[in-house]
């Protein structure tokens, strides 16, 4: 019931925002603020029951299930259902939330209704992306974060506001009706073989498909997902859409939308087309490196500073590809902190953009300079920041990579050494960011403030949680084990040509692998 | 003709006295009000005479009519879009101070025409019903007579709907030399035992099609549709979009269906070319248009693409799928078209797409049921439209069409982009404090906003929770 509670006070919210603004323009960020909150205490008091019970360890996936008949004609249901990655996801989505409703407190002034409820409509339909269980629930809900997304860069954006929202509405909604063909592809089939018309993700998993049809029925799926990822052919809408956002846009763009499609291959691609998705695997981590290395590339040819961050995200995004299509343990392990981790990173970056764009009214890196003098604090967390973004030791982000890179290397070393290279190409662009933005001569006359309280809050949530990341990232990793364990069991058994990966192998490895890299974090910081 | 014979007919024949009745009112001087309402009254009591159909069906009514549930269904649907069409004339007509009384008798004789196509199984019964339709529209169209593009849609539309019409009868003299008939069931029974369809037979078929495509405005015989759309005045175009069009698509249907024309590879090819060939061309026509009017036009040829999709497949899941889409197709245009009736000043229709610009800060409410209508035309979720498409694909996929649904797909992604840049317009330039304009007939425009509010909630009741409408739709299926 958790589940339906989450979505529904969301929804609720937004109308109820929607309705109040009318008459009192603060009344909205309040009733937001206060329903993503609870749903984020219901959450987390969730997680801590779930981890102090028994079964974590054990075979149950399955942590909560909600099932009620929708359009039974069609054997769709409205089915939701949540496991470690779903639980770990939508943690991330409320706590985003928070923040995007707390960073754009000051920013919009008009339509504050509207804007919230857009607002909350997104975080919904995210979260309903995160537990959908049915295939039509999924893809329903897929494009119900994609309208309220598209008005709040289309109405609260800047300049090229309408250009962008195009841009990002076409891109998502064409490739998820080529998913919704393959969607209903995958559904024909399982009902003429079983005679057993569903939706259901369940019953599907096991669907008998020939190779060719079970091919082009993955691509149907993968092409919707790596245009969110997005894997670079298909990325030209991302910055247009994060740079032209508001604040808390840019921030759900990169925190959410972008993992919405990491977790479609996590969940569907890769459990329903187990072999397609293998035969696919070595284009797919070649163009994840492509990815890594192009979107760092570009990264530092920018000069706006919104873009900059963006390029960013399809760099980092570059790894996540890679890792998924290691098919091993530990490169899935590294993912799901890679998603978590750039995540707060990233979004933290966007939130201080838009802080910088509200004292100096311009995104432009050339007309930034020397603000370190003016803002210290600023300037400190923009240093962290990048430094989490660069992958330094004992940060969040240090530990996805390194454990993507460690899982990539087992399957394919030439790639993983080319990505390894991105490392670099990260430093040098998130160093340039930071010289070019706080250090170096005063460019601008007039004297700039520093962090408010609000703004303290803000970020002292992120540099906290990106720490406590990089310093003891394994509730992380306990909560996404049962899923990821069943994960590589299908790629396990599927393999012939592979070695026999051990399970328990892997397992102490990773333990070791993150302890270790946190002794040695903490021996760093000391 | 006995008692049941009366009742089964009972909307047919007071579509038919509401005419000579709103006639004879007009000879008493009456004032528009006055005719407004009453219409409005004669409408409602038609639409309601629907639920005293005998459940008996079908009711065959030799040897021109029948009245079974997909009928009563169709007929529903349409006089309920003349009723809603009635509604918004009011104002539209008022302002323009052209003796508008007139038009509620040509809006009954149109309904009627529609109506006879949904319930005929003859060929003469077809054309009765589609002549009365045209006739009744070539006056509606050319209504506003001091507007110089109302006479041109007019004309033009008279010139090519008569045209049509001939070959229309030309196509079914070849049928009636083949088959000896013009009884869809007889038709069908003298095809029965063939394997392949006779090429005179085809040739006949292939010019009824021509006949057929001019009403339903499906490429190639597309070129009249934006003009009329543009021309004619904005309730009427409403009203050519929806019942016209349904009463068209209905008696397709069951001419197919009796006929068991899906099994013939030839008429398929060209129903699929039509298809196709209508998707494409009406979403890419639309692309380039500055007038809501003609962008709305253009779609309309993409969603008859569409519905032919539906239809292609010839099972039980396509006749759904044609009734859902029709359903929510109607809904959605009625909404869209009465936006732009409301918005629609005493000398211009809001037809250019900048009249549209900040609506949303003017007109907040307007401006939303505006952006309902065009997202469920695009097919978006949560609206009608979305299940509409998502029946259509789901109907051609079962039998296997996936060129087609293919094809869909890249249609209505393309269509995405002219309904969203309508939108943006809505939403563009910000400000502007809500201006109070002084309304020549409060009462009536508030009438017409609740009227669209509730079709609005339709279409995303509809959309979030089609079950209902999926029964219904079941309920009143065209029995194969």
């Amino acid at each position: 019931m958790i589940l339906t509670y989450l979505i529904g006070i969301l929804m609720g919210g937004g109308l109820l925002a929607l309705l109040l603004g009318q008459w009192n323009k603060s009344l909205p960020k309040w009733i937001a603020l206060g329903t993503v909150s609870i749903g984020f205490m219901l959450l987390v008091s969730f997680w801590i029951d779930q981890s102090h019970g028994v079964n974590i360890f054990l075979s149950e996936t399955w942590m909560a299930e909600y099932r009620h008949d929708w359009i039974p004609a069609f054997g769709i249901s409205f089915h939701l259902a949540l496991d470690g990655l779903s639980l770990l996801l939508l943690v991330l989505t409320f706590f985003l939330g928070i923040l995007a409703v707390l960073c754009s407190w000051n920013e919009v002034k008009e339509r504050v209704g509207f804007y919230h409820f857009n607002l909350l409509w997104i975080l919904a339909g995210i979260s309903g992306v995160f537990i959908a269980m049915d295939l039509f629930l999924f893809y329903f809900f897929w494009e119900v974060m994609l309208i309220p997304m598209y008005f709040l860069i289309g109405i609260w954006g800047s300049e090229k506001r309408e250009y962008a929202a195009y841009k990002f509405f076409i891109f998502t909604q064409a490739s998820g009706l080529l998913m919704l063909l393959a969607i209903l592809g995958i559904y024909f089939i399982h009902g003429s073989n079983t005679g057993n018309y569903t939706f259901n993700y369940f019953e599907l998993l096991g669907t008998t498909i020939s190779p060719d049809t079970a091919f082009w029925l993955m691509l149907g799926f993968m092409i919707a997902f790596v245009v969110k990822l997005p894997l670079v052919p298909f990325h030209s809408w991302l910055p247009d859409a994060h740079s032209e956002a508001p604040t808390a846009g840019s921030l759900i763009l990169a925190g959410l939308l972008l993992k919405t499609g990491a977790y479609g291959i996590l969940r569907f691609v890769l459990p329903l087309f187990p072999e397609a998705a293998q035969s696919v695997a070595s284009w797919a981590m070649l163009l994840g490196v492509i990815g890594i290395i192009y979107g760092a590339i570009l990264a530092y040819s920018q000069t706006d500073l919104k873009r900059l961050i963006a390029y960013t995200s399809v760099s980092h995004m570059g790894f996540v590809i890679l890792g998924i299509f290691a098919f091993n343990e530990l490169a899935l392990q590294g993912v799901i902190m890679q998603l978590v981790t750039h995540a707060i990173s990233t979004g933290a970056l966007f939130i201080m953009a838009g802080m910088l764009k509200e004292r100096l009214h311009t995104r432009d890196v050339r007309l930034m300079g020397g603000l370190w003098t003016q803002m210290p604090q600023m300037g400190g967390t923009a240093m962290l920041l990048a430094m989490a973004s660069l992958g330094l030791p004992g940060l969040g982000n240090f530990i996805a990579e390194f454990l993507i890179l460690l899982g990539a290397f087992k399957a394919n070393v030439w790639l993983t050494v080319l990505a390894t290279c991105g490392l670099i190409f990260s430093a040098i662009y998130s160093l340039w960011l930071i010289q070019q933005v706080f250090l170096g001569p005063k460019k601008t006359p007039d004297s700039v403030q520093d962090f408010s309280w609000r703004e303290i809050i803000l970020m002292a949530s992120l540099i906290l949680s990106i720490i406590w990341l990089g310093l003891y990232p394994q509730p992380v990793i306990n909560t996404a084990r049962p899923m990821i364990n069943k994960l590589e069991k299908l790629f396990v058994n599927q393999s012939t040509n592979n070695k026999h990966v051990n399970n328990l192998h892997s397992t102490i490895c990773i333990e070791h692998a993150s302890s270790t890299a946190s002794f040695s974090n903490t021996i760093k910081l000391v | 003709m006995s008692g049941n014979d009366f009742i089964a007919l009972s909307p047919l024949l007071l579509l038919t006295g509401s005419s000579v009745l709103i006639m004879l009112l007009i000879a008493l001087k009456l004032s528009h009000r006055n005719i407004q309402l009453s219409s409005l009254l004669l409408f409602i009591l038609a639409f309601f005479s629907l639920f005293y159909e005998p459940d008996v069906s079908p009711h065959h009514i030799e040897p021109l009519l029948v009245v079974d549930r997909f009928a009563v269904f169709i007929m529903g649907l349409i006089i309920f879009s003349g009723l809603v069409v009635n509604i918004l004339s009011y104002i539209y007509f008022e302002e323009k101070e052209e003796g508008p009384k007139e038009y509620y008798v040509l809006l009954f004789l149109c309904t009627l025409g529609a109506c006879v196509l949904a319930t005929s199984k003859h060929f003469i019964s077809l054309f009765l019903g589609l002549e009365i339709l045209t006739v009744g529209l070539y006056a509606l169209i050319a209504y506003l007579k001091a507007r110089h593009h109302n006479i041109e849609a007019g004309i033009k539309y008279l010139v090519l709907a008569a045209f049509s019409s001939a070959f229309l009868l030309f196509g079914m003299a070849l049928i009636y030399l083949q088959t000896g008939s013009m009884e869809f069931s007889i038709i069908g029974r003298s095809l029965h035992s063939l394997p392949s369809l006779p090429p005179l037979f085809l040739t006949g078929l292939g010019m009824m099609l021509v006949g057929v495509g001019f009403k339903l405005a499906v490429v190639p015989f597309h070129m009249w549709t934006a003009d009329v759309y543009q021309g004619a005045p904005t309730p009427v175009t409403s009203f050519i979009a929806t019942v016209s069009k349904g009463g068209v698509i209905a008696v397709l249907l069951r001419f197919f269906i009796v006929i068991d024309g899906f099994r013939f590879s030839p008429l398929m090819l060209m129903l699929m070319s039509i298809a196709i060939a209508s998707m494409i061309v009406g979403n890419l026509l639309a692309l380039q248009q500055k007038n809501v009017k003609r962008i709305l036009a253009y779609s309309s040829i993409a969603h008859l693409g569409y519905l032919l999709v539906a239809l292609i497949p010839g099972s039980v899941m396509s006749i759904q799928a044609v009734s859902f889409y029709l359903a929510a197709y109607f809904i959605t245009i009625l909404t869209a078209f009465g936006i732009m009736t409301i918005l629609s000043t005493k000398e211009n229709d809001a037809e250019d797409i900048e009249s549209y610009k900040a609506l949303f800060w003017k007109h907040p409410l307007l401006a939303c049921i505006f952006s309902a209508a065009l997202l469920s035309l695009a097919g978006i979720p949560l609206t009608a439209g979305f299940v509409g498409k998502f029946f259509i694909l789901a109907a051609s996929l079962q039998a296997g069409f996936w060129m087609i649904a293919f094809v869909l797909v890249i249609g209505s992604v393309i269509g995405l982009y002219y309904y969203l840049r309508i939108i943006s317009k809505m939403f563009s330039g910000r400000g502007g404090v809500p201006r109070k304009e002084q309304r020549s007939h409060p009462v009536f425009y508030l009438v017409s906003v609740i009227v669209l509010s509730l079709l609005t909630l339709f279409i995303i009741w509809f959309g979030v929770y089609p079950s209902g409408l999926i029964y219904f739709v079941d309920y009143f299926r065209l029995n194969m």
